[in-house]
């Protein structure tokens, strides 16, 4: 409810608030010129004083106005044509022109009205309610995202437009729906919504006297220039006229025969309330707060455009979607976001490729009674925030009561950076297993929207029904780039487990593109490099143990008994070439202090921290625990691993081999070194694990062990961000 | 061109003896290119000393603003009923302004003078720019303004 509310008033109101936004952007800056140009009052001035000044200089004058920015404008009548100028204060003379720049009309014309008067202001006002509605709902939507009001500002994850949109909202939020309150509040005072201002007195009776000196009227005395709006002269030769004297506070009548108030109407508070509206919507007055709201409207351009690409991303269509009671495959999505329904829609054209009847739906249509003929149930479940149903799944554990027995299969989508990953999917598990439905597959995740997890499962799914199933969820299809073999260095032959350090070339560029940076591969070291292999369109991911600032391109490679992928790139010899392409990892990586860093490897896993060490010329302290087999075969990177300890890069290096007589794994050697381990995490330490699934288990808990002394947990550590792991 | 009988709203506001006898009047402001937004214009009438009678047309719809037309203004009070059924839209830069109404015969050559209060957005106040006694000789005289209305004539 709340995304619709969010998502519809932002497509429909788009474009009216990229106009509002810029228009409003570029008005912003003019009262932050005009205060730049106003010309300083150094002694206090009275307005009997400064209305003397200006009427030495230009006698015929009619009336004297201050800007909320402090400029003092006269406006006078000398034969016959009318004059203004702007005044400074100190000589009553003009150094400006009076005239309110036509950019700056035209703009505050079309922010207000689209030159479409009373329809326009009508139009544009209900552009402000949908900004409003849109910063209120979007407020919620990032609440509910990260897990409640205390993770309101916490680190984001997840695809690169979400983020953007979502960082810069964060900054922008309160400042658009000051806009938008404030906007709203001056279309109901044009309409008369609120109380009308109260306006002048009642014209009194005056003394019927003139010719006062100018300069001794005391209720021009008692005004302080600085609280003077507006102050319009008598007709000259006009006995029955009165000075009219606007403030900060009021408005009133002075008698020009005597320089006495004769009649005063104070502001009321809805006149207060009015102006300091107007204050806060234009900046007049507050030039610095004006500027300010300016540039939060730049983002309303951005987040148009990124709150549209998301939307356009989560439009999936899926054809040939059979009828629930025909289908053989029941496929039901809780999605919040709406990228879990590109996966449904993979798995939905893979199956139906392979000549199944597949009723795809939202979990929120659960209706098990209407599945006549379904075989099997197959759940895809995100979770948001922390464990909570995405909104497509409303409903759904309530229904969860077998009519007849169909095996389901449930697949978690979530982000194993958060503490509650794929939470919901467990419950949806555990619940279905307490109700009796039997199991097609055990429960398993997919993180981050992993292509490979995806493509794993599918694998896991296909041989379980009998279909060979091939899951290559791509949403775009990433362009590759020729990368060459340069050299290889081979472990692990005697230990069985085989594996090889491959370092390419970059892939050649002319000059042009080398000094434009157009299509150069950017990447650090635990970025992911994806790789076609010949036979399957699934990319295969391996993490990068090189930058491109080191000017290869080099990963470890361990080749098993039956991978495609790994197979291939083991037969390569140097000269070979093979295609790839370069995703970013950003959340496996050292942050940018100077604490400690603890990298957990075993095998290839070490590839990545590798790379960190050889970037490491700070020489940080970076301490590494690295499992391998035998210190004589897979000992992958010995001789890096002493040049970098030598010359300060690697702080220590702790081995542990499972083949030797110790028979030992990295997880033991941490825990005989909890002592140590325990006072670099207590000095701030960030912890990076890199390996199988079943190792980074191992560490998570032999750490949790460790660390359980200090009350912390890789849980904690996750959540503060200085916990990273890349399991594969 | 706009077309009206302001017979009944003159009795009201203006107590004129003998309005039974009225003749059609065509009011025609034109306005200065003065490079601003529409103006708000008031048409009303005094009496040779000033003292106001009633008014004629209001060109401008929000009433918040009418503290602008300062004359007009400090005359009424601000009161809204005074200009009932005669309001119109604001006349913008360079644009023409023409009623047509019905005006008590009593009103000419009597001392009678029609004002024209003007006020612009974000510029200065013009309280009587115009100020023409209303005469039958005067009849399709124009008079200049000072500041936003560029003529204005009356013709019967």
């Amino acid at each position: 409810m709340i995304r619709l509310l969010h998502r519809w008033p932002g497509l429909i109101a788009a474009v009216l608030l990229i106009v509002l936004s810029l228009s409003g952007a570029v008005l912003s800056v003019f009262p932050a010129i005009e205060a730049l140009g106003v010309a300083a009052i150094t002694a206090p001035l009275n307005v009997a004083d400064l209305a003397a000044r200006i009427k030495s200089v230009y006698p015929d004058v009619e009336q004297i106005h201050r800007a909320p920015s402090g400029r003092i404008t006269a406006f006078w009548f000398d034969a016959g044509t009318p004059g203004g100028a702007v005044i400074d204060p100190a000589t009553g003379m003009g150094i400006g022109s009076a005239d309110v720049p036509a950019l700056q009309r035209w703009l505050t014309t079309l922010h207000r009205s689209l030159f479409l008067d009373d329809t326009g202001r009508i139009v544009m006002a209900v552009g402000a309610a949908a900004m409003l509605t849109l910063a209120l709902t979007g407020v919620l939507l990032v609440v509910r995202r990260t897990g409640g009001w205390r993770h309101v500002l916490t680190r984001l994850k997840g695809p690169l437009t979400g983020r953007i949109h979502v960082e810069i909202a964060r900054v922008a939020v309160l400042g658009l729906a000051l806009s938008a309150v404030t906007a709203l509040w001056m279309t109901a005072a044009t309409f008369g919504i609120v109380p009308e201002p109260s306006g002048p007195p009642a014209f009194p009776t005056v003394s019927g006297q003139a010719g006062f000196d100018l300069a001794q009227m005391q209720a021009l005395r008692d005004t302080p220039v600085s609280a003077l709006r507006d102050l319009t002269f008598p007709y000259p030769g006009d006995l029955t006229d009165a000075f009219t004297l606007q403030t900060d506070q009021g408005e009133g009548y002075v008698d020009q025969g005597s320089g006495q108030l004769l009649a005063w109407q104070a502001l009321s508070p809805w006149d207060q309330i009015t102006e300091t509206v107007y204050m806060l919507h234009t900046g007049q007055g507050a030039a610095w707060l004006g500027a300010i709201l300016g540039l939060m409207a730049l983002s309303v351009p951005i987040m148009a455009a990124t709150g549209t690409l998301m939307w356009l991303g989560s439009r999936i269509r899926i054809r040939h979607n059979s009828s629930a009671g025909q289908a053989e495959t029941i496929l039901l999505v809780g999605s919040e976001g709406g990228s879990t329904w590109g996966f449904a829609a993979t798995l939905h054209a893979a199956l139906v490729a392979k000549g199944q009847r597949v009723h795809t739906a939202p979990m929120s249509a659960f209706a098990p009674d209407a599945y006549a003929h379904a075989a099997r149930i197959i759940v895809l479940a995100a979770t948001y925030g922390n464990g909570a149903a995405p909104a497509s799944a409303k409903g759904f554990l309530d229904r969860l009561i077998p009519s007849r027995p169909v095996p389901m299969a449930v697949l978690g989508f979530g982000d194993r950076s958060f503490p509650a990953f794929c939470g919901y999917a467990q419950q949806i598990a555990t619940a279905a297993q307490a109700q009796g439905w039997p199991s097609l597959l055990p429960l398993d995740t997919v993180d981050r929207q992993s292509p490979q997890d995806f493509a794993r499962w599918g694998h896991a799914l296909g041989a379980q029904i009998g279909v060979a199933l091939e899951l290559n969820h791509q949403p775009v299809i990433p362009r590759t780039q020729p990368l060459t073999l340069l050299s290889r260095r081979d472990y692990g032959e005697t230990v069985q487990a085989p594996t090889a350090i491959l370092r390419f070339a970059l892939p050649h560029l002319p000059l042009w593109r080398r000094l434009t940076g157009i299509g150069v591969m950017r990447f650090a070291a635990g970025d992911l490099i994806g790789i076609i292999p010949q036979g399957s369109p699934v990319p295969r991911f391996y993490s990068l143990a090189s930058a491109n600032a080191d000017g290869f391109v080099e990963v470890c490679v361990r080749k098993h008994p039956d991978g495609l992928c790994s197979g291939q790139l083991f037969d390569l010899a140097p000269g070979d070439t093979i295609r790839a392409f370069v995703r970013r990892n950003p959340d496996f990586r050292p942050s940018g202090t100077r604490r400690p860093v603890i990298l957990i490897g075993a095998g290839t896993g070490i590839g990545p921290l590798a790379g960190f060490v050889r970037a490491n010329r700070q020489h940080r302290p970076m301490h590494l625990w690295f499992g391998a087999r035998h210190p004589a075969s897979d000992m992958l990177y010995d001789t890096d691993l002493a040049t970098w300890s030598a010359d300060g890069r690697l702080a220590s290096l702790t081995t542990a081999f499972s083949r030797t007589a110790a028979r030992s794994y990295v997880q033991d050697a941490l825990r005989r070194d909890g002592t140590r381990v325990a006072r670099l995490v207590a000095e701030g330490a960030q912890i990076l694990v890199c390996g199988s699934r079943d190792m980074a288990a191992g560490v998570a808990d032999a750490l949790s062990e460790v660390l359980a002394p200090q009350g912390l947990t890789p849980a904690k550590l996750k959540a503060e961000g200085r916990y990273g792991e890349d399991v594969y | 061109m706009k077309t009206l009988l302001a017979a009944l709203a003159l009795t009201t506001a203006l107590t004129l003896p003998g309005i039974a006898l009225a003749r059609q009047v065509t009011l025609t402001t034109t306005l200065n290119p003065y490079g601003g937004n529409g103006a708000y214009l008031a048409l009303y009438v005094t009496d040779a000393q000033g003292a106001y009678k009633g008014s004629l047309w209001m060109a401008g719809g929000k009433s918040r603003y009418y503290e602008h037309l300062s004359d007009w203004y400090r005359a009424t009070g601000g009161d809204t009923a005074e200009i009932n059924g005669i309001t119109g839209a604001s006349v913008g830069a360079g644009r023409e302004l023409s009623i047509t109404l019905d005006l008590a015969d009593a009103l000419f050559d009597a001392g009678y003078v029609l004002h024209i209060d003007a006020a612009v957005e974000d510029m200065r106040n013009s309280p009587s720019e115009i100020a023409v006694p209303l005469t039958t000789a005067g009849a399709g005289q124009p008079t200049a303004g000072r500041r936003y209305i560029a003529t204005f004539a009356y013709d019967m």
